[in-house]
């Protein structure tokens, strides 16, 4: 411990003001970082896999139809998937190759999702795409369906179609570029802000065009200060942009967290971001949306952070094809996957991420890193549900300021609807509450037992 | 595929949750509970270790009984909330009250006070003050008996000889309950609790400024209040336990108020000086009602 000077304790009052100072949401809670392994790590390739399958479906909306057959040769970057259907977003092959079979395959998350499989070429051509130098003449309606067609969806955990997140039907003045990545591990938005800084402003400059946004906010944690410093730099001549340093906390990178952060504005309950005037669009979602419009490149590949605490001989970043089965690439970072009993491997965060079932699940769209958790670093499983000691941790620290203890009860109870006028439906899903429970009582599954029991009651009433 | 079948698929947090476990939390409060607990075992002997001794094994025994936790000393122990119980029903009985009484109240305690109103976190009165309330009611003579410490004869509580001076009441040198007596003492252990989060600092602060202030309206002698008939053990340890008080602040604030307008009236124009026992158990019956109506907002909540 240090020897409590008048300096030092100096030193800490003026670190706990600036902590103070630094935009931030009430409640939350201070994760263990883990960034550091993957977090200078510039982004690399892998050897191309064998075979990708591509889900058609990896988006919150109606499944795409698939657009080729078995025993066609497809190019990566071609589409393969669509549907008509506003609510949904086409997907692209990952690879070059011949489809061998359009089925059902495990997504890894328990479930079946038809799937497009290609068996890749032996020699992959760098795919070549004509970019659009004409795309500030663009209108607004054209760069939607550009986007919608190069199957952009939110890259950060959601997958919502970024086609329908900003068709907007009045002016949104506030855009807010989501650069916080606050959960432990993930470092791919990070790389992505420092290896693609002008991808990320050209991105966000088209949002705002589309939107009508005359500002634009980069919420970026302090623990990127490259990143910051990088962007503000970038953006110095730009006067309608902000690059914002935000605490690091979790979930800072929750959209209405975030917001609220650097606004300080809160949508009303049942509300949306564009209720406040604000639309939040993730940092790697935006420089895809570049890569769309600018350069006419679809979303078949991104960025995956391969992490977690398991002696993994390259931890990294590494730009692979949507598709890829997490085996292929935990194989070639030199992960023994003999030596797995026990593990999670997760696709996503630590917090909100899915721990697979099997490694023949696909990388897609929204997974922003493949964790390898050995039994140690995880907690085991819930055996029983213990009573709730009413310690209050949970109401202490969820973000959203609900009550998870009353809602997890009454959940418990087989009465999810008296969890209504709590609020149930406004949680994020941050697992919070889980993970201050000192009961160790599954409070977060409770709470999302119960969204998902009233969701499926109201589609039925429906 | 061997491997695959073995990897698990539980769901998020993927991390090893804050490692402080209901067991962790008890423990530390039945720490900050040992400075007082030696005190009073140095000042009223070895009878004194044999009512705690009694009460803990007692409370530990009829909860695992009831959950049918027997195999082993661990499994025995769960979650360390019934030791927690015995201990605080210890700490508040007379020293003379002896082993087989004590026992009696710690089995009352567990049995009524927690598992026949569902167990742990559902019961809506602290269990210790339950067993205490029940022993009052069955041997009112035997709970109030108390032995100077400095002569060995048998005396009222302090509260109602006043023939002891706030000093020495306030250090514990007076006939009392085996650990309600050192004030200095319990509040060490409760500044540690406060350090390390395990109790609200509004329900003792409130409990103890109500007290102060009512005392003072009544024009009683306020140091007696304070430091005597188990106040400070109830303030700190009893009235902040997590199950049976509100978990918004300004429902603390309202329960510590309540406790302590209560235990001053109740001493002041009751027939008995049982203020603090009973005061907390009606404001334990309120709890429901402060949880229910005076709920935070949540975000974007108009
Ligand atoms: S209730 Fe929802 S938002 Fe609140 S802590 Fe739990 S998971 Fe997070
Ligand atoms: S953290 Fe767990 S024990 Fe504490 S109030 Fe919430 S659900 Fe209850």
């Amino acid at each position: 411990m240090a020897i409590l000077t008048v300096r030092t304790v100096k030193e800490r009052l003026e670190a706990a003001l600036q902590r103070r100072r630094t935009r931030s949401f009430d409640r939350g809670i201070d994760l263990p970082e883990h960034k550091h392994y993957t977090a200078d790590k510039p982004t690399e390739t892998l050897p191309c896999p064998e075979t990708v399958v591509v889900p058609l479906n990896q988006h919150t909306g109606e499944t795409v139809e698939p657009i080729v057959s078995v025993g066609d040769h497809v190019v990566s970057g071609q589409k393969i998937g669509d549907l008509e259907e506003k609510w949904s977003s086409p997907v692209h092959a990952g690879v070059s190759g011949v489809v061998t079979h359009i089925e059902p395959r495990p997504f890894g998350d328990g479930t079946e999702v038809p799937s497009v499989v290609i068996k890749a070429d032996q020699h992959q051509s760098v795919p070549e795409f004509t970019p659009r130098a004409d795309w500030e003449s663009l209108d607004r309606e054209r760069i939607l369906a550009v986007i919608k067609d190069n199957g952009i969806v939110g890259m950060a955990g959601a997958g919502f179609p970024t086609h329908i997140n900003i068709d907007v039907r009045t002016k949104i003045p506030t855009l807010i570029v989501n650069g916080a990545e606050c959960e432990p591990f993930l470092t791919s938005d990070h790389r992505i802000m420092v290896e693609r800084a002008d991808a990320v402003i050209g991105g966000a400059r088209i949002i705002a065009r589309v939107i009508g946004a005359d500002h634009c906010y980069i919420g970026i944690e302090n623990n990127k200060p490259d990143a910051i410093e990088l962007l503000t730099e970038k953006t110095r001549d730009l006067p309608e942009f902000s690059v914002v340093p935000v605490a690091v906390k979790y979930p800072q990178g929750y959209k209405k967290t975030l917001l609220r952060a650097i606004t300080g504005k809160e949508p009303p309950l049942g509300g949306r971001s564009a209720d406040v005037g604000c639309i939040v669009r993730n940092v790697s979602t935006t420089a895809a949306i570049y890569d769309a419009v600018v350069l006419n490149k679809p979303l078949f590949e991104r960025v995956v952070t391969v992490s977690g605490l398991h002696e993994i001989t390259r931890p990294g970043n590494y730009r692979v094809p949507i598709g890829t089965p997490l085996r292929h690439i935990l194989e070639h970072v030199g992960v023994d996957l003999e030596a797995l009993g026990g593990y999670k491997v997760v696709r996503g965060g630590p917090m909100t991420g899915t721990a697979v079932d099997t490694l023949e699940a696909p990388v897609v769209k929204a997974a922003t890193g493949i964790l390898v958790m050995p039994p140690g670093a995880i907690q085991p499983a819930y055996e029983r549900i213990n009573p709730c000691i009413r310690c209050s941790a949970c109401v202490k620290h969820c973000p959203i300021g609900l009550y998870p203890n009353e809602i997890s009860q009454l959940v418990e109870a087989g009465t999810p609807e008296a969890a209504e006028r709590l609020h149930i439906d406004e949680c994020c899903e941050c697992a919070i509450c889980s993970y201050v429970c000192p009961a160790y009582r599954p409070v977060t599954d409770l709470v999302m037992e119960g969204k998902a029991i009233l969701k499926e009651r109201k589609r039925r009433n429906r | 595929m061997a491997q695959q079948s073995q990897l698990v698929a539980t769901r998020a947090p993927h991390l090893k949750i804050r490692v402080e476990t209901t067991l962790q939390i008890m423990s530390e409060v039945m720490i900050a509970l040992l400075p007082a607990t030696l005190f009073g075992i140095y000042l009223f002997g070895l009878e004194a270790l044999a009512v705690v001794a009694a009460a803990v094994a007692a409370a530990v025994l009829t909860e695992a009984l009831a959950e049918r936790r027997l195999s082993g000393f661990w499994e025995l122990i769960g979650d360390g909330s019934a030791a927690l119980t015995g201990l605080l029903l210890a700490l508040s009985l007379p020293p003379t009250i002896g082993p087989g009484y004590a026992a009696a109240g710690a089995v009352c305690a567990i049995l009524f006070g927690k598992i026949l109103q569902g167990g742990l976190g559902r019961n809506l009165f602290n269990p210790a003050l339950v067993g205490r309330a029940i022993m009052l009611a069955v041997w009112p003579g035997m709970m109030t008996a108390y032995v100077s410490p400095v002569d060995g004869t048998t005396t009222a509580t302090p509260l109602i000889a006043d023939a002891f001076g706030a000093w020495e009441v306030f250090m514990g040198t007076v006939p009392g309950s085996i650990g309600e007596t050192s004030v200095p003492l319990l509040l060490i252990g409760g500044v540690f609790l406060l350090a390390r989060g395990r109790i609200e600092w509004r329900i003792p602060v409130f409990f103890i400024l109500a007290t102060v202030v009512t005392a003072t309206l009544f024009g009683a002698e306020v140091s007696l209040h304070l430091f005597g008939g188990g106040l400070m053990l109830a303030a700190v340890y009893m009235a902040t336990d997590w199950v049976t008080s509100p978990i918004s602040e300004s429902g603390q604030i309202l329960f510590g108020i309540g406790c302590g307008i209560g235990t001053v009236l109740i001493r002041e124009l009751g027939a008995y000086p049982e203020g603090v026992t009973y005061a907390i158990l009606l404001m334990n019956a309120c709890t429901p009602l402060f949880d229910r109506f005076l709920k935070r907002k949540a975000m974007g909540e108009a």
